[in-house]
């Protein structure tokens, strides 16, 4: 599976939504997340990829799309 | 370590429900409660003060442990709505008290005011004597600057919380404490003199829903106090979803944290206090176990406090 499609299946999970969103689409602005959500996608990514998320890159404009969140995983690897 | 010897509290009498509130927001009440679970809120009168409000909060706390104010040794009063650069509310309550020839020192650190003004008095108290502690704010001066910031003016109302911390005596000691700062948030979560509070509220969020959880787990951790253990959580109150996610962080019920916010809202530094006023008006001197305090806000500053029973066998000290 590969990263962009773990990343769907965990925003699938959180928001318990089936559909598919946009990968450039803001998450926040499209409903898929509100602020809370975001905090328990963000511990979820930690477990799926085994890494570990500083609190100082918390910013929500590096989760607001699957694209950035996509991104941001390849940078901390 | 000090001791917590007595609460109290002060909330104005006008209230704001959220009909009158989304009118003033221009919002739906529906959508208040849904997204911070406050009800109501309240609103002082426009001619009274941080210190009027800090005064009568301080007062009744002295009521309650039964002391002059001539018993106080020192004045901490945490604030983040003061009406002027300097002096701050610290010396006009200790002047409505009586009091001169004390140190009253202001602390302007907003939501996490309150646990940071304990915190600081846990250690001045062995040299001044009786730190009375206040957190004191009035939003209403803030949210009205721009009431149509519907994020943010739907969340605040007005009132004062008070704690006597006791070098001495108290139903309950302090164990330790856990205070953090990271000003590499400040721009997240401000208020600049004569505006409305500014808030990312997604980074507020973020961030609190990591970092007060781990400050509590610090705090009892450090020592080997279980979450379940703690009979009660006084956190500030900021937003019922907040409380309710840190309580599941701590995989404890939800119930375990006390929670006023539906009947004030977001009152800063003083909700925590108020919230201990209250909590502690219920339980009276006999505290059957350990309770935690926790804040967060701007900063941003936060930090978790345990607290013991000085004496759980039977009369406190």
């Amino acid at each position: 599976m590969s990263d962009q499609s773990k990343i769907i299946a965990l925003i699938q999970q959180i928001s318990k939504k089936s559909d598919v969103p946009d990968v450039q689409v803001s998450l926040f602005d499209s409903g898929w997340l509100d602020s809370f959500a975001l905090t328990d996608l963000v511990s979820a990514l930690e477990e799926e990829f085994a890494i570990s998320i500083p609190d100082s890159d918390l910013s929500p404009r590096k989760f607001d799309s699957i694209v950035r969140i996509e991104q941001y995983i390849s940078s901390r690897r | 370590m000090a001791f917590l010897r007595a609460f109290g509290h002060h909330l104005p009498n006008r209230v704001v429900d959220n009909e009158e509130m989304a009118r003033i927001a221009g919002c739906e009440a529906e959508w208040i409660v849904n997204v911070s679970g406050i009800e109501q809120r309240r609103f002082a009168d426009p001619a009274e003060s941080v210190a009027d409000l800090a005064f009568q909060a301080g007062r009744v706390c002295l009521d309650s442990a039964q002391l002059p104010p001539s018993a106080i040794g020192m004045i901490m009063v945490a604030s983040g709505t003061s009406e002027r650069r300097f002096p701050g509310p610290a010396c006009a309550v200790a002047r409505a008290l009586g009091l001169e020839n004390i140190p009253a020192i202001d602390v302007p650190v907003a939501s996490a005011g309150g646990l940071f003004a304990i915190g600081m008095a846990n250690q001045l108290a062995a040299q001044f004597g009786n730190v009375l502690v206040i957190g004191s704010e009035k939003m209403s001066s803030v949210v009205l600057q721009n009431p149509g910031d519907k994020n943010t003016s739907i969340l605040f109302g007005d009132g004062a919380g008070a704690c006597l911390v006791s070098p001495e005596s108290g139903p309950m000691e302090v164990a330790d404490v856990v205070l953090c700062s990271d000003g590499a948030f400040a721009e997240d979560l401000r208020l600049e003199f004569g505006e409305s509070v500014t808030m990312n509220g997604r980074s507020v969020i973020m961030q609190a829903s990591r970092k007060i959880p781990r400050a509590i787990s610090e705090v009892l951790e450090r020592n080997a106090v279980a979450p379940e253990d703690v009979i009660c959580f006084l956190m500030h109150q900021a937003n019922q979803n907040l409380i309710m996610k840190v309580a599941a962080a701590l995989h404890v019920p939800g119930d375990r944290f006390y929670s006023n916010i539906a009947r004030y809202g977001n009152t800063s530094s003083a909700s925590m206090l108020i919230a201990a006023s209250e909590w502690f008006g219920q339980h009276g001197d006999i505290v059957p176990g350990p309770v935690c305090f926790a804040a967060f806000g701007a900063g941003f500053h936060w930090g978790a406090l345990l607290a013991i029973p000085s004496n759980p066998g039977g009369a406190n000290g």
